[in-house]
């Protein structure tokens, strides 16, 4: 299988890409880790005109704090992140998700802006970044503007980003101390995507839920956040009963599509019980 | 057929360099221009890592990176694993283990288990199994190939200690 053909650019810095994601049209497409881009195009799902490939700018790598928060460049690898140190320490939550995507192999090549911008729900980034409360930065001919993670995701395959904008930049608010956090992932095999999985940060206080914050993977066209079962879990404790509540909460907005990881009932019923494991392990893992 | 390339790359320690299709995928490219058939295709599709390579100390499925991605870069193929005819340890391991059946998936896993003992000497069982998890062997020989690698790391070890 080989991709149609295409025009090759490597630009050197932001700003020429830009240019050139200007100049060659909307059939150019900006080439990240290619382990989604490359093998739709191997299947002719994609046929750009032209390819720009931003593994060229060293500007859209590398992990450092500013401000309170985490800043991670668009090609930094999730092998990158899987071995920062300074992520280790900050998000823990990111590394339990990142090391739970794809292969070793992916994500040698794998970058967490790519999984951003694909706009797929069955990818984990989305989800981490609803329940982290990112910010995005995007790069356009119009210079840069900052947008959060929240309104990002508009649909399948779709996002706020404008077909002449880049995402540049990721920006993460540093939790609490003490924050409790979970990834709880339902997969059927190494590699394959969720059939369902649940993101949580959780702060405890005096023996109840002081901020939560929970967002399911690939169960709608969209990361879905958990509105309604956060509101609910504020000020209660971890119980049998609240979990059971949250859980119940969380599938409400569940609209998965159907295919050989199940039907719509069992993906709907799976992300409630990944929302009860992740919210449970958030939960011994936080500190009052 | 759009534009071509031509880009330079280090293979298995020799200066090479190529005119491809920017479509062309590194694994045709190392099979077809380079005569480098170690790098198997199985899956074609990301999944199986039969087409492992290492590119600037990275594991890299070459049915999934373009060729011109890999101007400037440091590839190496399970043909660059063995020195002045001796194999190299992860070789010798996989000989002694029965750490193959068919062999198909053989040279993805040795150059990914190379990289994996480059990154960590002396790994568990489980962090074997998860840093494989992205090479298949149907024949699921799986319990020798992790026993390979363990013994392949004992090897290194000791030949590190003996030099030191």
């Amino acid at each position: 299988m080989i991709p149609a053909g295409f025009d090759y650019h490597a630009p050197r810095s932001v700003a020429d890409a830009v240019k050139l994601l200007g100049s060659l049209g909307p059939d150019a497409k900006l080439l990240a880790g290619g382990h989604s881009l490359l093998p739709m195009m191997k299947l002719r799902f994609a046929t750009p005109s032209a390819l720009i490939d931003l593994g060229k700018i060293p500007d859209l790598k590398g992990i450092g704090e500013s401000g309170g928060e985490i800043r991670i460049g668009a090609m930094t690898t999730e092998h990158e992140l899987l071995n920062s140190k300074l992520i280790a320490d900050k998000l823990p939550l990111l590394i339990e998700g990142v090391g739970q995507i794809a292969d070793p192999q992916v994500r040698y090549r794998g970058t967490i802006g790519g999984d951003i911008c694909h706009g797929d729900p069955a990818n984990d980034h989305p989800a981490l970044m609803l329940a982290l409360d990112a910010s995005f930065v995007l790069s356009g001919p119009k210079g840069e503007r900052v947008v959060k993670a929240d309104a990002y995701f508009v649909g399948l395959y779709e996002t706020l980003a404008a077909a002449d904008e880049i995402l540049t930049q990721i920006r993460i608010p540093v939790p609490a101390a003490g924050t409790g956090w979970s990834y709880t992932k339902l997969k059927r095999k190494t590699g394959d995507f969720a059939t369902a999985a649940a993101a949580v940060l959780l702060q405890m206080k005096g023996g109840t839920v002081a901020r939560v914050s929970m967002a399911l993977t690939n169960v709608g066209p969209t990361p879905l956040k958990c509105r309604n079962a956060e509101s609910y879990l504020v000020g209660k404790p971890i119980d049998d009963g609240t979990l059971k509540e949250a859980a119940r909460l969380a599938t409400e907005s569940c609209t998965p599509g159907v295919c050989l990881r199940g039907d719509a009932d069992y993906k709907t019923a799976m992300a409630g019980e990944m929302a009860r494991r992740a919210l449970q392990t958030a939960q011994s893992r936080a500190k009052a | 057929m759009s534009n071509t390339h031509t880009i330079c790359f280090q293979l298995n320690g020799k200066a090479v360099d190529v005119t491809v299709p920017a479509r062309e995928l590194l694994i045709h490219t190392l099979r077809e221009r380079l005569a480098h058939t170690g790098p198997h295709i199985g899956c074609e599709t990301s999944h199986c890592g039969a087409c492992t390579v290492d590119v600037d100390g990275m594991s890299v499925k070459a049915c999934t990176m373009l060729t011109v991605q890999c101007d400037g870069a440091d590839v190496l193929t399970v043909e660059g694993l063995e020195q002045g005819g001796a194999l190299h340890a992860i070789q010798q391991a996989f000989h002694e283990e029965h750490g193959l059946q068919c062999g198909y998936c053989t040279p993805g896993m040795l150059v990914r288990a190379y990289r994996l003992l480059q990154e960590n000497p002396n790994p568990s069982e489980q962090q074997i199994r998860y840093g494989l998890a992205g090479n298949l062997c149907r024949c699921t020989g799986y319990q020798n190939i992790v026993k390979a690698v363990q013994s392949a790391a004992k090897k290194l070890a000791a030949a590190q200690t003996a030099t030191a």
